[in-house]
């Protein structure tokens, strides 16, 4: 293209294909949390259970603005190329090591020990994204930041596609006992080939030109820390930036992108393959648009863009998720055969001497559509329950429902992903640029790091557990099941606070009017 | 519009402390039950943690607001 800056894509591949790592490295232990559990933290043993609590929480929630501050201030100081390399090594050996730790019979420390690995997750991934946002906005030019910045913004979404498709990769070629098994290892082993083509590529590349040249003038900072949050023109400044802009763009995003699939696979119970596979395809139908969001706000702004992507998402979440639900929902549907399919007796892995006895059940609908209902009681509660005097019996079986949908339902589905992600792209697409224009050179990889990982990794972070929550709520005698959408009212209520800021106090600058 | 954003100010200043007072009552609720287990104290615990600091955040915004420090940005 013309009139573009040298060496600008060479930039764009070698900081987007570093991040698109990182983000695969974090999103596989999320993808395979149910077998991580199992081989490193297992049932009924407490210490287990609470450590697995703090991989699964703190990761994202604590250490990931711990990580924005450690090495915000690391960048700002000595370089952002040198500080981004770190964080890429970090994640690539924590992932790396994750998967060569012995299973929790074999090892008893492993839960420990992925505990601290899965940290180290959480501070590499706080440092990274600052680091390549910064990076590549200082080697474009200010009229095309919105644009070229927004190939860095697409990689949190690429990250989440490939972790989907190298994990089914490795399913389909291994039998199910194989991945149990051995199988699940490989996801994370694979990630230290990936890192070491990113960390040669990235050596390669030379200092951002605007931090060299305030390195050279001896105008960087001493203490970006003190300069970012105890002044207070700064400090005004990350407050706005993280209450107008991206603590609703990190609802509207972990909303679009897990939530949904949380709510397909919890609420409406759709077959987990179907339900990623449909994800996948609306995201990677949807990612041009963190493109196109990012170049239309080199032309009209910033502001707006996300500002719309927020207000849209408020309206159009209830309708939407109200959308899926309907299609899956059994109760509407008609019944074209029900048979029982199958009832085994085996050991009850949880207590020795029990046993399990599974009941299984399938119904098919007319609209192709087939329901797999498993009922699962111990022996022990069987017992218990014949025991009993008490109406219903103390000892419930387990229920689980699957549904396979009609591939009818397809495009459907897809179209709905398709919009919620689109809405992600509103947002997320222009928020680099935005927030590096917010604030000067010498602070801005420690500036700009805090509020995008408060914004992403707190508020965001905190959908799917409050989401799951609030239904929880709801839930009551005569409503066992609670009100489906109660989940949507905290990102709704984040969303709607964070458009009423930005649209007041945010201005809508556009790129050439400094 | 500079006096919206200044007494806006005062609704901020109340949203982070009545937040927070929200997430206490919401945790005393869930945790005072007999079930609560390890688990739910551990969630509940970091994520009131890690939201005072955001709370407190959410205030002082809202005195920049209140002081009109949005009133005219720099980047206007």
């Amino acid at each position: 293209m013309a009139n573009e800056p040298k060496g600008i894509w060479k930039v764009i591949g070698a900081s987007s294909v570093g991040t698109l790592i990182e983000w695969y490295d974090f999103y596989i232990f999320g993808s395979l949390a149910t077998i991580i559990s199992a081989k490193f933290f297992p049932p009924g043993n407490p210490t287990a259970s609470f450590l697995a609590t703090l991989a699964t929480f703190a990761a994202g929630f604590i250490v990931r603005p711990f990580g924005a501050l450690v090495f915000g201030r690391l960048g700002d100081i000595i370089g952002r190329k040198h500080t981004f390399l770190l964080t890429l090594v970090i994640m690539g050996v924590s992932t790396f090591l994750i998967g060569c730790i012995p299973a929790y019979e074999d090892f008893k420390w492993a839960p420990a020990v992925v505990l601290v690995l899965r940290l180290l997750q959480g501070l590499a991934l706080g440092g990274e994204y600052g680091g390549a946002a910064t990076y590549v906005a200082e080697h474009a030019p200010e009229h095309k930041r919105g644009f070229y910045t927004s190939w860095i913004q697409t990689t949190a979404t690429l990250g989440l596609f490939v972790s989907l498709i190298v994990i089914i990769a490795t399913q389909k070629l291994l039998s199910p006992e194989d991945f149990n098994d051995w199988g699940w290892r490989l996801p994370f082993l694979l990630s230290i080939l990936l890192v070491i083509v990113s960390i040669v590529i990235r050596m390669k590349m030379k200092e951002s030109p605007l931090f060299a040249s305030l390195k050279k003038e001896g105008k960087t900072s001493v203490n970006p820390l003190k300069e970012s949050f105890g002044h207070k023109l700064n400090l005004k400044m990350v407050l706005l930036a993280l209450f107008g802009a991206t603590m609703g763009q990190g609802v509207v995003w972990y909303t679009g992108q897990f939530y949904a699939q949380t709510f397909m696979l919890r609420t409406c119970n759709i077959e987990a393959t179907q339900a990623n596979t449909w994800i996948g395809i609306g995201l990677l139908l949807a990612t041009p648009f963190f493109v196109f969001f990012g170049w239309l706000s080199d032309k009209i702004g910033r502001k707006w863009i996300m500002m719309a992507g927020m207000l849209l998402a408020v309206i159009c979440y209830r309708p939407i998720f109200d959308g899926m639900y309907q299609m899956s929902d059994v109760n509407r549907k008609e019944i074209a055969s029900e048979k029982q399919i199958q009832f085994t007796k085996s050991a009850n892995p949880r207590i020795a001497g029990d046993s399990l006895l599974t009941l299984k059940r399938e119904t098919i609908y007319t609209d192709g559509s087939v329901l797999l209902n498993t009922n699962e009681i111990s022996k022990k509660d069987v017992e218990e329950n014949m025991r009993s005097t008490v109406v219903p019996a103390p000892r419930q079986p387990k229920i689980t429902n699957v549904l396979k949908l009609d591939e009818s339902f397809q495009w459907k589905f897809v179209g709905l992903i398709f919009i919620l992600v689109l809405f992600v792209t509103m947002v997320y697409g222009p928020i680099a640029a935005f927030l590096v224009e917010l604030f000067p050179t010498r602070i801005r990889y420690t500036s700009m790091s805090l509020p995008y990982h408060i914004g992403n990794g707190v508020f965001g972070g905190l959908v799917p557990f409050i989401g799951i929550l609030s239904v929880e709520l709801t839930k009551t005698a005569e409503n066992p099941a609670g009100n489906y959408l109660a989940g949507l009212l905290y990102p709704m209520g984040v969303a709607a606070v964070c458009f009423i800021i930005g649209a007041i106090y945010l201005s809508n600058k556009k790129p050439g009017h400094e | 519009m500079n006096s919206l954003k200044k007494y806006l100010g005062i609704v901020w200043m109340l949203l982070g402390p009545g937040a927070i007072a929200f997430l206490v009552w919401q945790a005393s609720q869930k945790l005072s039950t007999p079930k609560a287990t390890t688990d739910e104290w551990v969630q509940w615990g970091i994520i009131i943690f890690i939201f005072t600091p955001v709370a407190i955040g959410m205030v002082i915004f809202g005195w920049y607001a209140w002081q009109k420090e949005y009133d005219h940005m720099e980047e206007d």
